[in-house]
């Protein structure tokens, strides 16, 4: 079982003080934020992508790379990559270089978006929203596993004789996820793929998580991926701790009244009751999210978002403490208990490389030099030919 | 078979007028498919008791147990009538909330009964203006006939109104009720679509069966 953080890269005014970090200064922050989850112990950290204010995270693969450069062992994944908007082949070599940056710690969460304009930003329609995942992603996926690539689709150029390149480090794909909250045409895809399907719950009730991830389960099987219960789940999650439960929320309340996206809305007490978000001691966050396995079955992954709403670094590194310390020992205790053998730890690029028969060299060594497409070989013969 | 017919009322006060017109145009609905053997049941679903839930999943998207049971009711009903209090010329906001809440073509195809009600016979025409132009677009199969209540139809007697030959309440509500029934009959119990059968295999989609 993998536990991580996950952040959306929200610039939030902090609303006890009223300001507003700079761009540069959130950065740093996160930054500092992921190194903290290497050093509590937690195994994946997730960054999203956007590009509109008020979020900085428009190049996730910059970001992860400077990470990676600075952590030895937690995983680096996203949260989401837009497989609707970016072209699938500069997905393909930028995951693809940032795997042998990081040495394979390194895995994708495909996603839609949700802001509308950035279809248009990008030479998209947002009601092609669907057809772009599914078209975009079985382009990718030949991209890293086919060394030469000839394709043709409805949303970018034609490919003729293309080779994505660098090839997947040791000849072995980053793991995707497939994050969706309600299209079941997505989990459709991640079992159909055999990928991993992460939901994002933080607004939505656990009935609701609980039919998707059943309906994924069950594609999964039919695809002859294995049992249902072998499936790869991923869910979301949110949490403010302090040791005094009471505390946590007086401390927490005045950023969730004011929040991106759920401020101004349901209170403290609705919003925890109806969705994930737990305030409360360390020991009551276990308490609730040791429950999820009820509803979705034993899964793989569980995501938490620490950082948004204007909390201060200092803060958010406080509750990593609390979250790398007390909550996921305990919570890898309790997900121990009772789990059957047969089901699978989310994969790794070690355990990918160890299925696929072990590692190998997937450099396409070009037959030419690069200036004139020619081989030297060649060019050599050539001049033989030519002259007398 | 039971049919299940859903009664929406967006009526601020309590007691509410808009509630009365409503469980007016359950009972004549009710009462017109008992007289042609025909038993249905009603499920009211009051808004008011749910303006604050209704506001929040507009915000956030998480509905409230009771909102979530609320939705569904409508959406699955065989049929529904749908009553609002009229407001500056239209349909009050809150029952505009609501039905901003339901899946796009969950009403496709639903038989649907108009009611409205305001404090004078001014604002009469807001139901045909206003509120059905919004059930066209949900492509739900509307009543030719939609009640208007004024607060003085509810002290009109079995007479037409004396300053404009209008049919009295009741007799409006029968007639709505009984189109209402006709058309419910002849498209039959309603077939839910499963949200999570919303999707098209990928063997299908790639080509590959």
């Amino acid at each position: 079982m993998q536990f991580g953080i996950f952040t959306v890269s929200d610039i939030t005014a902090d609303p006890t003080t009223g300001r507003t970090p700079t761009e540069h200064e959130r950065i740093q922050a996160v930054v500092a934020i992921a190194k903290k989850a290497e050093e509590v112990g937690l195994d994946v950290f997730a960054l999203g992508e956007h590009h509109n204010p008020p979020f900085f995270s428009s190049s996730p693969t910059t970001t992860l790379a400077y990470i990676a450069a600075q952590t030895e062992r937690i995983i680096l994944s996203t949260a989401t990559t837009l497989i609707t908007t970016n072209d699938p082949v500069k997905i393909a070599e930028d995951y693809a270089m940032l795997q042998h940056l990081a040495g394979g710690r390194v895995d994708l969460m495909m996603g839609r978006g949700n802001t509308g304009p950035v279809y248009p930003w990008f030479g998209q329609d947002i009601r092609n929203g669907i057809a772009l995942a599914v078209e975009n992603y079985a382009l990718l996926h030949r991209l890293w596993r086919e060394d030469v690539v000839n394709w043709e689709g409805k949303f970018r150029t034609p490919l003729q004789s293309f080779t994505s390149t660098p090839r997947p480090l040791d000849g072995v794909p980053p793991f995707v996820w497939h994050g969706s909250i309600r299209s079941p045409q997505i989990a459709e895809q991640a079992a159909y793929y055999g990928d991993g399907f992460f939901h994002n719950n933080i607004f939505w009730n656990i009935e609701h998580t609980a039919q998707m991830v059943a309906l994924y389960r069950e594609r999964f099987e039919h695809y002859g991926h294995g049992k249902a219960d072998e499936a790869i789940v991923g869910l979301g999650g949110q949490v403010y701790m302090h040791k005094d439960s009471q505390q946590a929320v007086r401390e927490f309340r005045p950023y969730f009244d004011v929040a991106p996206v759920y401020g101004h809305g349901p209170s403290l007490e609705d919003f925890t009751a109806q969705t994930p978000l737990t305030v409360g001691s360390p020991q009551e966050v276990v308490d609730r999210y040791a429950t999820m396995r009820e509803h979705v079955g034993d899964y793989q992954r569980q995501l938490f978002l620490m950082d948004h709403a204007g909390l201060p670094l200092a803060t958010v590194l406080k509750q990593l403490d609390m979250l790398g310390e007390e909550v996921v020992p305990a919570l890898r205790k309790e997900f121990a208990v009772g789990r059957p053998a047969h089901v699978p730890e989310a994969p790794t690029h070690a355990s990918l490389v160890a299925a696929a028969g072990g590692s190998r060299d997937a450099t396409v060594y070009a037959e030419g030099d690069d200036v004139t497409g020619a081989s030297p070989d060649a060019s050599r013969d050539d001049e033989v030919a030519v002259t007398p | 078979m039971t049919y299940r017919i859903a009664v929406v009322t967006a009526g601020l006060r309590e007691p509410s007028s808009t509630r009365l017109l409503a469980d007016r145009l359950g009972e004549a609905a009710l009462a017109e498919l008992t007289a042609r053997g025909e038993k249905a049941e009603l499920e009211v679903v009051d808004l008011r008791t749910m303006a604050g839930a209704i506001t929040n999943a507009l915000i956030t998207g998480v509905q409230t147990t009771e909102l979530s049971a609320a939705t569904s009711t409508v959406v699955s009903a065989d049929a529904v009538i749908a009553v609002s209090p009229i407001f500056s010329g239209s349909y009050s906001g809150l029952f505009k909330m609501f039905f901003d809440l339901l899946g796009d073509d969950s009403l496709a195809g639903t038989p649907v009964l108009l009611g409205a009600t305001a404090g004078t016979p001014r604002h009469s025409l807001a139901v045909d203006h206003a509120m059905r132009p919004l059930f066209a677009y949900l492509r739900a199969v509307v009543a030719p006939t939609a009640v208007f209540a004024a607060t003085d139809d509810f002290g009109q007697a079995g007479q037409a109104r004396s300053d404009d030959d209008v049919a009295p309440l009741g007799q409006r509500a029968r007639r709505a009720g009984r189109e209402l029934v006709d058309l419910l009959l002849a498209r039959g119990r309603k077939v839910v679509k499963d949200e999570l059968d919303d999707f098209t295999s990928f063997d299908e989609l790639l080509g590959h069966s």
